[in-house]
């Protein structure tokens, strides 16, 4: 993708499109990523509560995975997995 | 109407005339009238001006930039250690894009402790992306106060604008004044609509977001061209205000330059003192002239390299000494001539540092020092060594 020019940009760096830091991709800054193991998870959705971006897939109610297109893989879903059902794998392993 | 006023309470009055949405400011000499004054105003119902005080200059910018960033036409004032204290906010300003105003009662920085005129303060911020306006006199204040806002809310221009007045010299000191009519200056200054407004919710827009390697050249850029963009509308506005006022500005003023051999470049009250100088030395069949700086951001280098072209010898007066080098109008001012055919030779004199008083002798010894080869590069006007 080509970045705009400053002529292009709207001035001071406003952003005048709600919502669009889902445009902008940070899974790229991850070096470990969560794995979930389903024959542990319980669906108890701690991990969607305490994840700090967006990156807890769920499908009514229930755990569906992970958005690895923002997930900066900071592990905190999986320090507080009741269950131990998430693991972090170092990337590019 | 003709009145007698200081340069202080000069610029609260044409804020009471303006009536601008907010004003947050925090008090400090020699600026402190302004803000008392209009603290009256807003106390005794003149104005609808919401007046937030703050426990700092830092609080008062950050409260500026927010308030104008929700669309309100913002207005604040400040002096030496104040400015110090809001430097940090002074970039955030102009890089958000929001047209406050403020005045600045030009107050020179510690140590040693001082309350008086120099401008060491301002030009401290000199490339924090404000526009600079300079006054003369309280008429000047006055009359930039009023102007500013136009330039700083133009939709090409939207950048904040200091407008200066030399402390004590012209924040207190009492001279006479022409007044506007209060409606003048509302239908001058207009009504502000403001672009991206936080305020308007049906447009919801973020402000003042992180911008890294990626484009944050690119946002710096746009006030190169802002700054660009701002020359020809501050030319119109001071077309517009002659029309008004009838008095004409222009970003520099020639005195008595056409055919003078040997002219000084000044800013602020120090220009009316110069222009003394210059009368009495041209009585004695001398050829001087001075440049007066009303804008000294924009820097008006194609204006300046005009009216230097083919002089003898150039002093530029800087009222700060950029310690470790000269004082900060020298370079530019030399730059300008770098590529003309046998420029003038161009020195620097730093004067009136601390409220140091400037008399017509010691401007009159600028230019016979110049006249007579005396002078060095870099001069320190009055200052027992």
């Amino acid at each position: 993708m080509s970045k705009k020019t400053s002529r292009e940009l709207v001035m001071g760096g406003m952003i005048v499109e709600p919502g669009s830091a889902m445009a902008f991709e940070t899974g790229d800054w991850r070096s470990y990523r969560p794995e979930l193991d389903r024959e542990k998870c319980i669906d108890c959705l701690t991990c969607w509560i305490y994840c700090p971006d967006d990156s807890i897939l769920t499908k009514e109610g229930k755990m569906e995975g992970f958005r690895y297109t923002h997930c900066k893989g900071c592990g905190i879903c999986a320090r507080n997995c009741p269950k131990d059902a998430i693991r972090m794998e170092p990337e590019g392993e | 109407m003709k009145i007698g006023i200081n340069g202080d309470s000069a610029i609260a009055l044409a804020w009471k005339q303006i009536d601008p949405d907010v004003c947050a400011a925090y008090p400090i000499t020699p600026q402190t009238i302004i803000v008392e004054r209009f603290s009256d105003f807003v106390a005794d119902g003149e104005v609808e001006t919401e007046f937030v005080t703050t426990e700092s200059e830092h609080s008062a910018m950050t409260v500026c930039i927010g308030s104008a960033s929700a669309g309100a036409r913002t207005v604040t004032a400040t002096a030496s250690a104040g400015m110090a204290l809001m430097w940090e906010m002074l970039g955030i300003a102009s890089g958000m894009r929001v047209p406050i105003t403020m005045a600045v009662a030009n107050r020179t920085l510690s140590a040693p402790l001082n309350i008086h005129c120099d401008h060491s303060d301002v030009m401290s911020a000199r490339d924090s992306g404000w526009i600079l306006l300079f006054a003369e006199n309280v008429q000047e204040a006055y009359d930039n106060a009023i102007m500013s806002m136009r330039i700083a809310e133009h939709p090409e221009v939207r950048l904040p604008v200091m407008h200066n007045l030399d402390g004590f010299i012209l924040t207190h000191a009492i001279e006479r004044m022409t007044t506007l009519d209060t409606h003048d200056v509302k239908d001058f200054v207009g009504e502000y609509t403001c672009e991206h407004s936080l305020l308007d919710i049906k447009n919801p827009v973020t402000h003042g977001v992180m911008d890294l390697q990626d484009y944050f050249f690119e946002h710096k850029y746009q006030l190169v061209e802002a700054m660009d963009a701002s020359k020809p509308v501050i030319d119109q506005v001071f077309t517009d205000f002659a029309a008004l006022s009838g008095r004409k500005y222009e970003m520099i003023e020639c005195y008595r330059c056409d055919d003078a051999d040997y002219v000084t470049v000044v800013m602020g009250s120090t220009a009316g003192t110069m222009k003394e100088a210059v009368d009495q030395l041209r009585e004695e069949g001398h050829k001087v002239g001075c440049i007066k700086m009303r804008v000294y951001r924009p820097f008006p280098w194609e204006k300046i390299a005009a009216a230097v072209q083919g002089k003898k010898r150039v002093a530029v007066m800087d009222r700060h000494i950029g310690l470790g080098s000269t004082g900060p109008m020298f370079p530019e001012v030399c730059s300008t001539v770098i590529d003309q055919d046998s420029p003038p030779d161009v020195v620097n004199f730093v004067y009136g540092l601390g409220g140091r008083d400037v008399p017509v002798s010691d401007l009159k010894e600028v230019y016979m020092s110049m006249i007579e080869e005396r002078c060095d590069k870099l001069n320190f006007l009055g200052v027992r060594i």
